[in-house]
């Protein structure tokens, strides 16, 4: 008898299988995230879990019968009150009497199982770009990658290529016909065996002419001479910020009502979900503004209300102040969202305008306006929708600035427009 | 004194180590070997976890396999299962080769260790080893080779081919695996070592034989014959019911290495054949042994109370046989019939009634209880074991009775119970549900149209107007006609040749 101990066998022997299978229902699989993340709470959008998708995909037939019809005779357990020639109404539809059509459990319509985390976001951002992804620095210790690249000639000893040195080493000792110790070794015992036997001195003195020749020529070319030392190179390649800032914008004035905040709400979270797949850290910033804007935390953000005028400029003069204080843009990615209902005071529109234009959109990799509205604002049909000041205002952006804006109503339109927003079209576009 | 019964002990308490697996080994082999008589395989014990018995799940528990999305999803399946807690795990999994390989699970207490061993390594390898089923349809020695060699060969397909050229012959060959064995045994056994070698030889005399100008040398029109028919039918094996057998050897339009795939699921699948047809006998031996050890263990002072108990405790859950209304049931618990008729049959051995004398003549008082039941270990399987040896007290304490559900008839009928009359009538009824013949649907290839369009016609003799479940049909029928390349039939008839049903399937992209 053997024991083995198996445990420390590397696991995952199904994961080649789990991937085919992905791959095969990837269609369905990719459905069931996206319906099931407008279910979940916001906490766990990113998280991993079960779903369901229509077993017919994946369903593997057999030739089997049918689960009922002709003559079926079963053998049962359990008999407590029939007796023989006892009739017994039939079980509804589906009553599933016989052991046949539970076998394996065939006729079940959804396969559920679950996906790890990883999985689920690859399928819920699938096919999801960020637009001018990452910004490389120029200059700057913190952000330099030295990788190798090839080999020099001069360099901190530290660095010295020991294989590669002996390479160039030794042809050169080739090249130059360096003697070899063998061959001294043997002159040398060639000349103590004759000058042991004596006579032969014209050899003699062959020979010993021919080492002292040989010997100097050992000197002469070193074993390792300087030209043949070599350094691994390393050069410095720019390497791309992994660090990326997230502003929050947010209109928190009294028009913004519950709903508003929960759309805006999921739209940042998915955006933060994307973002932080993308880069190492990812700082989040809120801003809220009524007619003056302030740097708040989270909660307070969603949660507290405030009362006031609307002028959406001093949120992103704020903005510019907390990016010249705390986030070099040299050294950071920056994105911005904005939510709002759309209401601004007039007069403010074109200092917004100016704003972004000028100070704002240069140094974003990217800005998106989200407008959120009432769901009940479907219900009118037909009359064209009326377009609010601010979104009025954001049109006249040109096309090619880092730059978009959607409108959102309802929940369910969170995804497909965050898809829009970053959909690889999207990206290849700007 | 209590020095002395600390000693006999295996163990106290639920902890174990490799050693102490060693020595309940050699424990449960002194009972089974020398005292049951059992005549098992040398054992390879294999510790494993949780997540590799979920792996090992996924691949009809074989330590490897080829792959394949289905296997994929097999194990997300269990794994959710699992992780939700509605399925627990296997605490073994055993596997009919030479040497018996057996997995035991690092969670089990030394207590379930033991009965783990003894169930398996014990109970399993013995019937592995002697069950005629068994000896005739597998090559316990060969197999785990062989799958190495089919891992190891659709590897190399994929490789060369793509993944998806792959699946789509895995698939195909996969719906057509329950009709893809021999259900009589040929003249050359199953030798699944030299199977490799087969390939290789082939392919390479294939590769010296190849001439090109073959294929110019004109072909003189060939005479038609009288009876062409009846001809046709002889040289391609028909009527057929192995139908990936047929297929690999006949479809005209597939790749060597299609035909090589079709075999290689046939020839697992054949392996895998004796299994369904001894699942009653199989467990049945194992629980009688785990049982019969762990008593004996308990009475030699070998294991304590506690563990005793614990052992009974899952022994019962084991054993449990849920009533046909109770939520659970879902059939005949394979464990709990099998070990009642063991027991049965080592009580009427022992201590017969005339009621025994009258049912199992040839057990009743014969006194050699473990003789008995190794003598039917070894020539019975399922049908006939329970046709033989179901007596009239277990079909009693299982309360069984049989209904008959004729979809003309208003309602189902009681046509038996467990009453003098009824025993006869239930014990033929549960012996023809373990008949494979009555179970699978019964398809045959009947002919083709050679000279016509090359349809392919099969044939399904239904039973007791049972016809074949529509949506299933139509995509393994698909996948026949892809397979065969051309189009295909499968005509529903019954016993006075009525047509009650008909398939047609024509080949979507055909495999080339």
């Amino acid at each position: 008898m053997h024991i083995i101990d198996r445990r420390l066998n590397p696991g995952g022997k199904s994961f080649a299988n789990r991937q085919r299978f992905l791959r095969r229902a990837r269609a369905q699989v990719r459905r069931a995230v996206r319906e099931a993340s407008s279910t979940r709470s916001i906490k766990d959008a990113g998280k991993g879990g079960e779903v369901s998708i229509p077993a017919g995909g994946v369903h593997e037939p057999h030739l089997r019968r049918a689960g009922e019809g002709g003559v079926r005779d079963y053998v049962l357990p359990g008999n407590k009150k029939y007796i023989e020639g006892d009739t017994i109404p039939r079980p509804e539809q589906g009553g599933g009497k016989g052991s046949r059509a539970t076998d394996s459990g065939e006729g079940e319509d959804e396969f559920r199982f679950a996906l790890s985390d990883e999985e689920y976001l690859d399928l819920y951002l699938e096919d999801l770009e960020l637009p001018d992804m990452a910004k490389r620095q120029i200059a700057g210790v913190q952000s330099v990658q030295w990788r190798q690249a090839g080999f020099s000639t001069a360099g901190p000893p530290s660095r010295i290529s020991v294989p590669r040195t002996l390479r160039h080493s030794m042809s050169r000792r080739i090249a130059l016909k360096r003697p070899k110790p063998e061959e001294v070794q043997k002159l040398r015992e060639e000349i103590e065996r004759l000058e042991r036997a004596g006579g032969q001195f014209d050899e003699l003195v062959k020979l010993r002419t021919e080492l002292e020749h040989i010997l100097t020529r050992t000197k002469r070319i070193p074993y390792i001479d300087p030209v043949d030392v070599r350094y691994r190179r390393l050069e410095s390649t720019p390497k791309p910020i992994a660090k990326a800032v997230m502003f929050c914008l947010m209109d928190v004035s009294g028009s913004m009502n519950e709903h508003m905040k929960d759309l805006a709400k999921r739209f940042y979270s998915l955006l933060y979900l994307f973002l932080n797949r993308r880069y190492e850290h990812v700082d989040v910033v809120f801003i809220r503004h009524t007619h003056e804007a302030q740097e708040v935390d989270e909660q307070t953000f969603f949660y507290s209300r405030e009362t006031g005028g609307t002028v959406v400029s001093t949120a992103l003069f704020k903005m510019q102040e907390i990016v010249r204080e705390r986030y070099p843009v040299d050294q950071w990615n920056i994105y911005a969202a904005q939510a709002s209902d759309g209401d601004n005071t007039s007069s403010d529109n074109a200092v917004v305008l100016a704003q972004l234009r000028d100070v704002i959109l240069p140094i974003c990799q990217y800005y998106a306006y989200v407008e959120v509205g009432m769901d009940d604002e479907d219900d009118h049909p037909g009359v064209g929708e009326p377009s609010t000041n601010l979104w009025r205002a954001y049109r006249r952006i040109g096309e090619d600035e880092p730059f978009a804006m959607r409108k959102v109503k309802h929940r369910r339109d969170i995804y497909p427009v965050f898809r829009e927003l970053f959909s690889r079209q999207q990206a290849e576009a700007a | 004194m209590s020095l002395l019964a600390d000693n006999k002990l295996l163990f106290q308490g639920p902890d174990w180590d490799f050693d102490l697996i060693r020595r309940v080994h050699e424990a449960c082999g002194e009972i089974a070997i020398n005292e049951m008589g059992l005549d098992p395989y040398a054992n390879q014990i294999e510790v494993i976890t949780t997540e590799q018995m979920l792996d090992a799940y996924a691949s009809t528990g074989m330590p490897l396999f080829y792959r394949h999305w289905s296997f994929g999803k097999e194990f997300a399946r269990n794994e959710a299962l699992y992780r939700k807690g509605y399925q627990g795990l296997a605490y073994e999994i055993v596997i009919n080769s030479n040497p018996c390989l057996v997995y035991i699970m690092e969670e089990n207490s030394a207590t379930m260790q033991t009965l783990v061993i003894a169930h398996a390594g014990y109970g399993h390898s013995h019937f592995f080893k002697n069950n005629y089923v068994f000896k005739q349809w597998t090559d316990a020695d060969g197999i785990l080779d062989y799958l190495e060699f089919a891992r190891g060969f659709i590897a190399k397909c994929e490789d060369r081919y793509g993944q998806e050229e792959v699946e789509r012959v895995l698939d195909a060959a996969h719906a057509l695996q329950s009709h893809g064995v021999h259900r009589f045994p040929r003249k050359r056994m199953p030798d699944l070592r030299s199977e490799q070698k087969r390939e290789e030889e082939r392919r390479r005399h294939g590769e010296q034989l190849f001439n090109d100008l073959w294929r110019t040398v004109p072909q003189g029109k060939r005479k038609a014959s009288k009876d062409e028919d009846v001809r046709r039918r002889a040289l391609l094996g028909l009527p057929e019911e192995n139908l990936l057998y047929f297929l690999e050897k006949t479809a005209p339009r597939l790749a060597g290495w299609q035909r090589e795939i079709l075999r290689i699921v046939r020839l697992i699948n054949q392996y895998f054949y004796p299994q369904r047809q001894t699942k009653v006998m199989n467990e049945g031996c194992a629980t009688y042994t785990h049982h019969r050890v762990m008593n004996r263990l308990h009475e030699k002072g070998q294991i304590d109370d506690g563990s005793f108990l614990e052992f009974i405790h899952s022994h019962t859950s084991v054993v449990m046989q849920p009533e046909f209304d109770d939520r659970r049931y879902s059939g005949i618990n394979p464990y709990a019939l099998g070990f009642a008729i063991c027991c049965d049959i080592e009580r009427a051995a022992l201590n017969p009634t005339d009621e025994d004398r009258e049912w199992l003549p040839d057990v009743a008082g014969c006194g050699d209880s473990y003789g008995a039941l190794r003598d039917i270990w070894a020539n019975y399987r399922d049908e006939s074991f329970v046709s033989q040896y179901l007596s009239p007290r277990v079909i009693r304490d299982f309360h069984l009775f049989r209904v008959l559900n004729d979809e003309e008839a208003e309602e189902m009928e009681v046509t038996a119970i467990h009453d003098e009359r009824g025993y006869r009538n239930i014990k033929r009824a549960l012996s023809k549900h373990y008949d494979i013949a009555y179970r699978d649907p019964d398809i045959q290839i009947m002919d083709v149209d050679l000279a016509g369009d090359r349809k392919l016609i099969l044939q399904h003799r239904v039973l007791d107007g049972m016809i074949l479940e529509e949506n299933d049909t139509q995509k393994v029928l698909q996948h026949v006609a892809d397979l065969w390349g051309y189009d295909v039939k499968l005509q529903e008839q019954d016993g006075s040749g009525n047509v009650l049903a008909e398939h047609t399937a024509s080949p979507r992209r055909v495999f080339s």
